[in-house]
């Protein structure tokens, strides 16, 4: 199998929006992909929608070879045992200290015992580098550390798949070298399949194999990173060199003009 | 017109849909309980969070309420030479009414807002989310232990509080007002039933520690995960509950008056 995710004609609604019209994504097994695109365009609404926690109106989302939509609660639980995901805010549970944190799908799924899990747990802060941090609670734990743990944790049960949504936003330079240096190095050394949801362009593309740019609904431009460099498109242009006008107007769009606005007698807002 | 009745079928639609996710969480959480070794330390867990920690409110207010029920039923009784029936006035009226209803009352303020609160919060910094997706069902971790930890505790709160508010009636009857202690006691014993008494006024408990900790539940898990939702969904739990607790309160004393 070529692809671990596949997702083809996706078109999803909300409150009578269209997030998504027509999408045709392919996540390629043992590669980093990014899916890149302006707020609010459904970068996150897609990792929900690869994880089963919504379901599309139209199309086909497939995960190892498994159609996500149709799978009954046990089977989807059983597929979710094999992604691992990093939410925006960590989603750390915060009565829990670093260590039980990272155990805490090891003791949900296996029957190891407290020695291994113990062993397991510190081999996988070792990696993310907060081995010394175990004791400590989410609450003592600097934005980048909560990261670092939640990533330890989404990888503590060796998954085929993981999905970070905007690793790096809210981070300091400092944190964010460090994360793009883990998520790639995770990527290599455990045989990983990556996708990374993000609106930070430099980071994203320095570490992907091959990227999506989504907008308005669609697939504005894809590629590896310097083909989507190249790429004239200006919609694409506009993101990734973040330009404040452009295709994505710096305006909302005001059902009257500014000047009707002002000379309107109504005190209404 | 059209519009209104439009209107009107919408609002219904939502409050069904409401009622509707509701019960689904209320259906889950029973029986969806998770297996005995994980499930007991996670349930006992509850019990102190929202038991145990409910106590000091419980006491001290079970204190105050019997010796303010029996300051105002000796005063009453006396005018009709009955000073001597205070303590069968005392131990009805808590273990009938005041001990199930007002326990309900303060573990809705106490213990159901912070159930809503602490779900409500998990859902906003996406720790449910985070648990789903680990292929761990939120409702079967967090929401079930939570619902029977509420189940188990408001019982035992009730009798608590009862045995409570019977002393400070003691305290106020016998050691400040001068009653004799034997009359007090035995008067007691003599005219509280065990069944129709003590044990209706746990069943009115049981079915508050239910419905309060459902709502509270709800409350939290349904909340926009906003601060601004947070909060109403904490106050929206105290109303809720209180409104529920008694309202109940008289539909179950009326079918223990008929003899259900």
């Amino acid at each position: 199998m070529k692809n671990l995710v596949e997702i083809n004609k996706l078109a999803f609604q909300r409150n009578n929006r269209s997030i998504f019209k027509d999408v045709d994504i392919f996540i390629p097994k043992g590669k980093v992909t990014a899916i890149m695109g302006p707020s609010g365009t459904g970068k996150t609404t897609l990792l929900r929608l690869i994880g089963g926690q919504l379901l599309p109106n139209k199309g086909s989302i497939k995960v190892a070879g498994q159609e996500v939509p149709t799978l009954r609660r046990s089977a989807l639980y059983l597929l979710r045992k094999r992604i691992g995901m990093l939410f925006q805010t960590g989603g750390l549970f915060t009565h829990l200290s670093v260590f039980e944190n990272v155990a805490f799908p090891l003791r949900e799924h296996t029957q190891l015992t407290n020695a291994m899990i113990r062993s397991l747990v510190l081999m996988k802060l070792e990696m993310v580098g907060l081995r010394g941090a175990m004791h400590l609670m989410p609450s003592e734990l600097s934005g980048g550390m909560a990261r670092r743990v939640a990533l330890a944790r989404a990888i503590a049960l060796d998954p085929d798949l993981i999905m970070y949504d905007e690793p790096f936003s809210g981070q300091d330079p400092i944190s964010m070298g460090v994360l793009v240096k883990l998520i790639r190095m995770l990527n290599d050394t455990l045989g990983l399949t990556t996708v990374i949801v993000s609106h930070d362009v430099q980071e994203t593309l320095s570490i992907a194999d091959y990227a999506y740019v989504i907008s308005d609904g669609g697939v504005i431009g894809q590629g590896t990173a310097s083909s989507i460099n190249k790429d004239t498109s200006l919609q694409l242009q506009q993101f990734l060199r973040g330009l404040p006008d452009g295709p994505v107007a710096f305006h909302y769009p005001a059902p009257y003009s500014l000047e009707e606005d002002l000379m309107s007698e109504t005190t209404d807002v | 017109m059209f519009n209104r009745i439009g209107m009107l079928g919408h609002i219904g639609l939502n409050v069904l849909e409401k009622y509707g996710r509701a019960g689904m969480i209320l259906y889950r959480a029973i029986f969806r309980i998770p297996n005995i070794s994980k499930g007991f330390p996670l349930v006992l867990q509850q019990i102190y969070a929202e038991g145990v920690l409910s106590l000091l409110i419980i006491v001290v207010s079970a204190l105050f309420i019997g010796m303010v029920v029996a300051l105002q039923g000796y005063h009453t009784l006396s005018k009709f030479g009955a000073a001597q029936q205070l303590g069968p006035l005392v131990a009805l009226s808590v273990a009938r009414e005041l001990g199930p209803v007002v326990t309900a009352l303060l573990f809705a303020g106490r213990a159901g807002s912070a159930l809503a609160a602490e779900i409500g919060l998990m859902k906003a910094t996406e720790q449910l989310s985070s648990m789903e997706m680990m292929a761990v069902d939120p409702l079967q971790r967090v929401i079930a232990p939570r619902f029977w930890g509420g189940f188990i505790s408001m019982p035992l709160l009730t009798l608590i509080f009862n045995m409570v508010a019977i002393y400070g009636a003691y305290l106020v009857g016998v050691k400040w007002l001068g009653m004799d202690a034997g009359a007090f006691w035995s008067n007691m014993q003599s005219a509280v039933d065990f069944r129709l008494d003590i044990v209706n006024g746990i069943y009115k408990s049981v079915v508050f520690g239910a419905v309060v900790t459902w709502i509270a539940l709800y409350q939290g898990y349904d909340a926009v995960p906003t601060s601004a939702g947070i909060a109403n969904a904490t106050t929206r739990t105290v109303v809720y509950s209180s409104l529920a607790v008694l309202g109940l309160d008289f539909v179950l004393t009326a079918m223990m008056i008929g003899g259900w």
